[in-house]
């Protein structure tokens, strides 16, 4: 089949996950993989994203698949549930806005900068390597370090299921993933 | 000279679209294209052309393609 430059979109992947461990400021990057599946749901009306350009996916698919670290066995019934998957968007979006509230506070001045990522929303690493000072608020770092706690939680997430189950079996809970659906039956829903 | 014939078992797939997640990567496995990502609410497969190769149902992570005699 012929490789399309898309099909090695998973350098993207780990060489954001990498540049995170030099300096944390480049998690901002990570913001791409928030608002580029959302235009593309929005404006094209489809799942551009995840069908061709998400990195997270075609590394999943090289690990699991081309290197066969999957055990290759089918989903619990329980994990592709509309309440699962929905459920686990609400839950990824409060912990989204949790960081934002507390990038608002270092911005406003009442918490000061915390150089550590968290994991899984609980395991706090010291991240402080990574941060070589900012020219501009230390606020902008905080948000950094809890965008790359994020995207890292959700690696490891990801990472588990592929081993568990099916390569790309992260997409099936994916927060962007059914939230870009969401929008696309919305708009179906509309016409 | 009888020949006789041989009942061929044709199968296709059948995507459940209550679960499909629309994550296109039937689409990308399928080797004559013919699987799409319908308004990108699920996958749809044109039965017209579908082989029956099992590869999609293999591949897709929800594990909501099967194979179906028809």
């Amino acid at each position: 089949m012929k490789k399309h430059w898309y099909d090695y979109m998973w350098i993207v992947s780990v060489t954001y996950l990498l540049l995170g461990f030099f300096n944390i400021l480049f998690a901002w990057l990570g913001l791409l993989c928030f608002f580029i599946p959302l235009i593309i749901a929005v404006v094209k009306n489809s799942k551009g994203y995840c069908n061709r350009y998400c990195g997270r996916g075609r590394l999943f698919s090289l690990l699991g698949g081309q290197l066969g670290l999957s055990r290759m066995k089918d989903i619990p019934d329980w994990m592709k549930s509309k309440a699962f998957r929905y459920g686990f968007l609400t839950f990824f979006m409060t912990m989204f806005f949790l960081m934002l509230w507390n990038t608002y506070l270092v911005f406003a001045g009442a918490e000061s900068l915390k150089q550590v990522v968290t994991l899984l929303w609980t395991f706090k690493l010291p991240w402080n390597w990574a941060y070589h000072g900012t020219l501009l608020h230390p606020g902008v770092a905080q948000f950094a370090f809890g965008f790359y706690s994020i995207m890292l939680t959700s690696t490891i997430l990801g990472v588990i299921t592929m081993v568990l189950f099916k390569p790309r079996s992260w997409c099936v809970y994916c927060p962007m993933g059914t939230m870009t659906q969401l929008i696309c039956k919305a708009k179906y829903k509309a016409e | 000279m009888i020949v006789a014939q041989k009942a061929k078992i044709r199968r296709k797939s059948y995507v459940d679209e209550k679960f499909c997640v629309a994550c296109g990567c039937c689409a990308k496995v399928c080797p004559i294209n013919a699987i799409e990502i319908w308004k990108g609410i699920r996958a749809k497969v044109n039965l017209e052309k579908c082989l029956g190769c099992g590869k999609c149902a293999k591949e897709c992570p929800a594990s909501v393609i099967e194979l179906r005699e028809v």
